[in-house]
C-alpha cells in the first residue's frame, strides 16, 4: 500500500490504537504481543523501511539496526490456514516472531455447552478439519467414560479401521501441500488422488467426504455398507506402492534434502516442556504414541511400530510421516482381517437411537427415538479427560458434565494449537525460507488452533 | 507433598489432586521434578460456576511419559480471579493460560506475556463464563405479523 494514501495509514494505525485502548481499560502496560501487533501494524512498508534506514544511520549507536517487522499473513497460501506472524527481520534472518492466531475461532466450545452431547459431535468433527474422526473419537470417549460405557468389539474396530484411514488421509494433504511449499507440484497431485479414494471411502461409510458424524456415544452410527471391505481392501493393496512413488519423488531429491536437512531443531526436553506431541516429538527420538503408551479403543491388539527420527529436524519429521502411513496400512489390514462379529453400536435405548426399522412397529421405540431427538440423554455428573493419538500429536477432551443433556464445558486439546507454540524458538534465527519449511513441518491445521 | 493437597479424588480411573491456590506452584514443582516427573502439561483449562464462591475451578491435566501416569490438578481460581501461573514450571501453560485468560477472565501471576489469544486484543468480555451471552442475531420475518 502506497505510504501517500491517507486512509491505508489510518487502518494501519487501528490495531495500534486498540491495543492500547486494552491497555488504557486494564490499566497495565502493554503486553509483549500487543507491542508486536501494535508495531506492526503502526507503519505501512515504506514507514518501516524509513525507519530501519533511520535507525542504521543513528549516530548515538552505529551499525545497530533496528529490525524490520512484516506481517506474514493472515492471508498467505503458505501458512496452512489463517495463521499470521508478525516477524522482526534483520535482513534475511528472523530475530524474533509472535504468532498471532484466533481468525479462524468460532466459539465451537460456547456451542458445545449449549447444545445436547449428541448435536456437540456435529460441532467438534468441524475443529481440526482433517482429521475429523479423531476430534469424533476423544468427544465420544469422554462421553462413554462419564456414561460408563462399554463399546461393542466391532465399534472399536471400526473405529480403529476409519482412525488409521484419517490418519493417512490427514498426512497425504500434508505431504503434498509441504511440498508444493518447497517447489515439488508432482508430488502434490500423486497425494490429493490417494486421498480422493480415501474420501470415497468415508463418504461410503458414513455419508460425508468430510465433517462426518459417524462415531456416536456408545459405537458407530452404521455397519460397513455393501462392497466397503473389498473397497477399503483394495485401498490397503496399492497404498504401500503409492507410498514408494512419494518416496522416489522426495526421499533422496537434493533440492528436498536441501531444503529439509537440518531445519527447525529443538532438543527433546525442550519440545517436551512446550508440549509438542505427535510426529515433530517423534521425529526428535522420544517414543511417546498415546495408541502404546495409553492403548484405547483396541489398539493393544494391533501389531504396529512407531517410527521414531534421531535428528529431529523437518526431514526426520518428513521420514516419521511417510513411516507412521506405511504403519497405518498394516493396522487397516489387520483390523480388515480381525473384523469381530456382532453389533456395531451398544444396545441401550437410552443413550443409542432405536434402529430404523423398529420405529413403524414399536410404540416404545418410537419414544425413546423421539426423547433421545428432542432432548437427548442425560450424563451423570463428573469430568473425565480423554485423549487420542491424532495425526498432529494427542488430541485430548475433557469433558465436564452435570447430570443434564448438555455438557457442562467441553474443552478440547488440540495438538496443533500446543504445537505451534513451538514455532517461535524453532524460527528464531533461522531463515525466513526456512520458516516454511517449519511452518509445513508442524503440520498445524488452524481449524484445530482456533477452534 | 508437604501439606500441599487439600483432597484426592479417584474417579471413573482418573486421579484428580485439589490444590489450594496458594500452594499450586510448590505442587507444580515437586510433580515436575524427579521422582514423579510429570514432565507434560497436557492441558489446562478452566470451568465457570457462577453459584460456587470460589467460582472458577481451573484443571491442569499432568502426563508422565516415564510412567505413563495421568493426574489432574483442580484448583479454585476464586471470585476475584487469580493464581500463580505454571509457565515457569511447563513452559506450554504460556499459551493455555492465555487461552483461559482470554475465555474466563482468570489472571496468571507472573506470566511473561497475558494478551488475549483467540479473540481480538481488544475485546470486552470474556466468552466462556457462564453469564457471557450465546449471542446471535435474531432474525425476522416481515411477514410474520
Amino acid at each position: 500500500m502506497p505510504a501517500s494514501d491517507p486512509d491505508a495509514t489510518a487502518v494501519f494505525a487501528g490495531e495500534r490504537r486498540e491495543a492500547l485502548e486494552a491497555a488504557r481499560r486494564e490499566e497495565r502496560p502493554l503486553t509483549e504481543t500487543e507491542r508486536a501487533i501494535a508495531e506492526s501494524e503502526a507503519y505501512t512498508p515504506e514507514e518501516a523501511a524509513a525507519r530501519t534506514r533511520e535507525a542504521a544511520e543513528a549516530p548515538e549507536r552505529p551499525g545497530v539496526r533496528h529490525p524490520m517487522v512484516i506481517n506474514l499473513g493472515p492471508q498467505h497460501p503458505s501458512t496452512h490456514g489463517v495463521l499470521r506472524l508478525v516477524t522482526e527481520l534483520d535482513g534475511e534472518v528472523i530475530r524474533d516472531l509472535h504468532p498471532v492466531i484466533g481468525y479462524l475461532h468460532t466459539g465451537i466450545e460456547k456451542q458445545c455447552e449449549n447444545k445436547t452431547y449428541w448435536q456437540g459431535i456435529t460441532l467438534v468433527t468441524r475443529m481440526d478439519y482433517l482429521a475429523p474422526f479423531f476430534n469424533i473419537h476423544a468427544y465420544t470417549m469422554a462421553a462413554e467414560r462419564l456414561l460408563e460405557l462399554e463399546i461393542p468389539p466391532r465399534a472399536a474396530y471400526l473405529r480403529v479401521l476409519m482412525s488409521e484411514l484419517n490418519r493417512i488421509a490427514s498426512h497425504l494433504v500434508w505431504l503434498g501441500t509441504s511440498g508444493l511449499e518447497l517447489g515439488a507440484i508432482t508430488v502434490f497431485f500423486y497425494c490429493y488422488r490417494e486421498r480422493d479414494a480415501a474420501l470415497d471411502l468415508f463418504e461410503m461409510i458414513s455419508g460425508e467426504r468430510m465433517n462426518h458424524r459417524y462415531f456416536q456415544v456408545g459405537g458407530c452410527a452404521d455397519d460397513m455398507p455393501r462392497g466397503f471391505e473389498s473397497k477399503c481392501r483394495e485401498f490397503v493393496r496399492s497404498m504401500p506402492s503409492r507410498i514408494d512413488e512419494y518416496e522416489e519423488l522426495l526421499s533422496h531429491n537434493p533440492i528436498w534434502l536441501e531444503r529439509t536437512k537440518g531445519i527447525g531443531i529443538l532438543p527433546p526436553e525442550e519440545l517436551i516442556g512446550l508440549g509438542v506431541t505427535g510426529p515433530p516429538l517423534r521425529a526428535a527420538g522420544v517414543d511417546l504414541d498415546l495408541r502404546k503408551a495409553q492403548p484405547y479403543s483396541g489398539y493393544e491388539h494391533f501389531d504396529f511400530q512407531v517410527p521414531l527420527g534421531t535428528v529431529g529436524d523437518a526431514y526426520d519429521r518428513y521420514a516419521v510421516r511417510v513411516r507412521e502411513m506405511r504403519e497405518s496400512v498394516r493396522i487397516m489390514e489387520q483390523a480388515l482381517d480381525g473384523m469381530p462379529e456382532g453389533p456395531h453400536i451398544v444396545d441401550d435405548r437410552k443413550i443409542v437411537l432405536p434402529p430404523r426399522s423398529e420405529l413403524a412397529l414399536s410404540m416404545e421405540a418410537l419414544i425413546h427415538h423421539f426423547k433421545l431427538v428432542t432432548e437427548g440423554f442425560r450424563v451423570p455428573e463428573g469430568e473425565a479427560y480423554c485423549a487420542v493419538e491424532s495425526p498432529r500429536g494427542e488430541l485430548g477432551c475433557y469433558l465436564v458434565a452435570d447430570g443434564g443433556p448438555k455438557p457442562y464445558r467441553c474443552h478440547v486439546r488440540d495438538p496443533s494449537f500446543v504445537n505451534l507454540q513451538a514455532l517461535r524458538p524453532l524460527a528464531r534465527g533461522a531463515l525466513l525460507a526456512d520458516l516454511i519449511t517449519i511452518i509445513g513441518s508442524l503440520d498445524n491445521v488452524m481449524g484445530g488452533v482456533d477452534r | 507433598m508437604p501439606g500441599g493437597v487439600a483432597g484426592e479424588i479417584e474417579r471413573l480411573g482418573e486421579l484428580t489432586l485439589e490444590v489450594p491456590r496458594d500452594r499450586l506452584l510448590d505442587v507444580a514443582r515437586h510433580l515436575a521434578g524427579p521422582p514423579l516427573a510429570f514432565a507434560m502439561l497436557s492441558d489446562l483449562t478452566c470451568a465457570d460456576y457462577p453459584e460456587a464462591p470460589e467460582r472458577f475451578r481451573l484443571a491442569y491435566q499432568l502426563y508422565s511419559i516415564e510412567s505413563g501416569a495421568r493426574v489432574r490438578l483442580r484448583v479454585w481460581a476464586g471470585p476475584d480471579p487469580e493464581v500463580d501461573s505454571v509457565s515457569s514450571v511447563w513452559p506450554t501453560a504460556n499459551w493455555h493460560e492465555r487461552e483461559v485468560y482470554d475465555m474466563f477472565g482468570v489472571r496468571f501471576r507472573g506470566h511473561p506475556d497475558l494478551t488475549r489469544i483467540l479473540m481480538p486484543i481488544d475485546w470486552e468480555g470474556h466468552p466462556l463464563r457462564r453469564d457471557y451471552p450465546l449471542g446471535g442475531e435474531e432474525v425476522e420475518f416481515s411477514d410474520a405479523r
